[in-house]
């Protein structure tokens, strides 16, 4: 039977072994698979701006951006893609809530110099290699608006 | 209560019970909200509500924790706490950062990275908050006759805990790189070392109840424990596989996380096991009752409900949609709220000297809150696996898709409420036991 010794062995050496692995993959990924899938080059000092712009909002705490944050409003990492510039920098410059279906933004009313960094931003992210996700749909039910 | 120094657990389990309160006043605005009724936007948006809500869950399962290792070191290592007005000092700090930082949230004072919305510079201020904690426990254990795995792995769990906050501190400009460590403190926190601090507390709660023998236990605690780091930390790798990171984190994130649940079948077994083993004297049945709960329950929320979405063929349909939040609300509720209430409910007797153990009210408490919480995950759930089919699968349009199914938020709101007639009777229970007195300690002594 398992002694107590063992037990601890197997806790940890068991630590240990895959936080070394663990280590060495982040490794791989930081240094090699990062820069490549984000294109590190585009990253301008507007993109960064418009990141700290979107994190002085805390807009994470209504929509997802690489399918992280919350479940209330729309998946934003394809959004430049899916509505275009124009489109963006409306619901960002609107100084009532924008909600054309209905659920509320918080109404921002930016100077069109800080939308266009968001905008910058979002293009940048919707270019990343995200492995397939978000994924194709099978169909496609209601048209897109521009 | 053998230990004066003990008494101090008290109050921190006291700011858990008045947080909890108030997370759950911020997860009724999110609930109506998604039902259509967001009459509080102008004063309070949904980012706002879901930031204080989720950094209230941390902060009152913190101060459990940091109420329970003062309880549970002093009796381990048969040592007094070496400085009680210093763990004062340490509580009411706590306090006062978590009231900063949650009255910020309201003047678009945060930062929008999820769970960890507390601005830089409070940051530091929660970095000497913790570190004056781990000064106390660790000086107690140093000091102290015994150093018992339970406590051992209890230390090393808060250790840990402190240590991987502060990745997330770090500032990035590549969006993917932010998301990578911010996983570091969320991932390896809750499927990592604050298992080993539920581990430590289950252990010690398994001692006390069941009166098995700890030689037995604390064997099987390093089982566990094994069981979770091996798993979990490669399992970060779940989280990796949709956000530029790379197609190695496809394999291994996909193997490791599917093991992760093994960690909590063991807890359930074990729990249930030793039960079974033990002497069923112990006259706090209640305490028994959050016992055998957490580990079952983190069991479902964590180990199955978390399966269900982790491998990548599925997370590639619900990473991000409402089935995350199903899996959100049942696993910290299983593992860590129940874990908090389980060590409260078994320390209360001891600390204020009366025994109400076997109050009704107790029972009720604890059914009702977990009947409740069930049935919010499976409002979230339904919502969820619809939302996956409609918007991922079919292509309807996101906001369409919410108005399609607002009815399950009716549902949630309603199990939501049972859910809450729970936690207000324990915390009466909590209230009617009284305040800590020394009386206590001489009529345990
Ligand atoms: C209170 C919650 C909330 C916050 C905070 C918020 N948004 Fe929104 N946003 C919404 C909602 C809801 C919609 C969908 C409105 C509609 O289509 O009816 C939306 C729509 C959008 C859209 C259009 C998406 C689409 O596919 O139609 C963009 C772009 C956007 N938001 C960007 C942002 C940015 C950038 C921030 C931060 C500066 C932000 N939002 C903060 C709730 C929010
Ligand atoms: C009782 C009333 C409660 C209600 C109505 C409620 C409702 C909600 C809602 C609507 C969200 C936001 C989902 C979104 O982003 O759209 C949320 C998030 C969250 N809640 Fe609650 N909640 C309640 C209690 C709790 C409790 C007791 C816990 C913990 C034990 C909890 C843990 C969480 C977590 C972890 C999240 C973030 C989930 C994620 O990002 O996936 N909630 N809650
Ligand atoms: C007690 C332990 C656990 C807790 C408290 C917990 C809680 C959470 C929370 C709050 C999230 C949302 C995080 C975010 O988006 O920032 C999440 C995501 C996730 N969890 Fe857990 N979890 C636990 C254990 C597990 C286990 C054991 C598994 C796998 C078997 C798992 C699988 C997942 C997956 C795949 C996601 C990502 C969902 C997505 O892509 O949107 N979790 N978990
Ligand atoms: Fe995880």
């Amino acid at each position: 039977m398992l002694s107590k010794s063992q037990a601890k062995t197997f806790f940890l050496g068991g630590t240990v072994v895959t936080f070394a692995v663990f280590l060495g993959l982040s490794w791989n990924t930081l240094s090699k698979e990062v820069p490549k899938r984000t294109h590190e080059e585009n990253l301008t000092p507007q993109v960064v701006r418009g990141k700290k712009i979107w994190e002085a909002n805390n807009c994470m705490g209504c929509h997802t951006i690489l399918g992280e944050g919350a479940y209330y409003a729309p998946e934003l990492t394809k959004v430049y893609e899916r509505r275009g510039e124009g489109y963006i920098k409306a619901a960002l410059m609107s100084p009532v809530p924008w909600s054309p279906r209905g659920r509320k933004m918080v109404a921002y009313n930016m100077p069109e110099q800080d939308a266009a960094d968001v905008v910058a931003f979002l293009k940048w992210i919707g270019e990343t290699d995200l492995n397939g996700f978000p994924a194709k749909h099978k169909y496609n039910t209601t048209p897109n608006t521009k | 209560m053998k230990y004066k120094s003990q008494k101090v657990a008290y109050w921190f389990f006291a700011l858990s019970m008045l947080l909890v309160s108030l997370q759950i006043i911020y997860g009724f605005i999110m609930g109506f909200a998604h039902m259509g009724f967001d009459n509080l936007h102008e004063l309070i948006p949904f980012n706002t509500a879901r930031a204080v809500h989720t950094n209230l869950l941390v902060v009152w399962l913190l101060s459990g924790f940091m109420g329970a290792a003062y309880y549970i070191i002093p009796e381990e290592a048969e040592e007094e706490l070496v400085s009680v007005k210093l763990a004062y000092v340490q509580l009411i700090s706590l306090a006062i950062v978590g009231v900063i930082a949650v009255v910020g949230y309201h003047f678009n004072y945060w930062e929008g990275r999820k769970f960890l919305e507390i601005p830089r510079p409070l940051d530091w201020l929660v970095v000497v908050n913790v570190l004056t904690f781990l000064g106390i426990i660790l000086a107690t254990l140093f000091k102290g006759k015994k150093r018992t795995t339970t406590a051992m792995v209890l230390t090393m769990g808060l250790v840990f805990a402190a240590l991987l906050y502060l990745p997330g501190m770090i500032w990035f400009d590549n969006q993917t790189m932010d998301s990578f460590f911010r996983w570091w403190v969320v991932h390896l926190w809750v499927e990592g070392v604050w298992e080993l601090i539920m581990g430590g507390i289950l252990s010690f709660l398994l001692i006390k109840i069941t009166g098995v023998d700890r030689e037995v236990i604390e064997k099987w605690l390093y089982v566990i424990v094994g069981l979770t780091f091996i798993s979990g930390i490669l399992g970060t790798g779940h989280h990796y596989y949709y956000i530029g990171a790379g197609k190695t984190w496809l394999l291994v994130g996909g193997i490791f996380s599917a093991l992760e649940p093994l960690a909590f079948l063991g807890m359930a077994l074990f729990a249930v096991a030793m039960y079974r083993k033990g002497e069923k004297k112990h006259p706090n049945k209640i305490a028994l009752n959050w016992t055998l709960g957490t580990a079952i329950v983190s069991f479902v929320g964590a180990g199955l409900l978390g399966l269900a979405h982790t491998l990548p063929q599925v997370n590639m349909y619900t990473h991000g949609t409402l089935v995350t939040a199903m899996h959100g609300h049942l696993a910290f509720w299983g593992a860590y709220a129940m874990i908090n209430l389980a060590i409260i409910s078994y320390t209360l007797p001891n600390l204020t000297g009366r025994k109400l153990y076997d109050s009704n009210r107790g029972a009720l408490a604890f059914w009702l809150s977990n009947i409740g919480m069930l049935g919010m995950t499976v409002a979230f759930g339904v919502a969820g696996v619809a939302q996956v089919y409609m918007e991922r699968i079919m292509g309807v349009e996101f906001g369409e898709v919410q108005k399609e199914i607002q009815v399950h938020f009716f549902i949630l709101i309603c199990c939501a409420t049972m859910f809450t007639t729970g936690i207000i009777l324990y915390i009466a229970e909590f209230v009617k036991y009284g305040t800590p007195s020394d009386e206590a300690l001489v009529a345990a002594a």
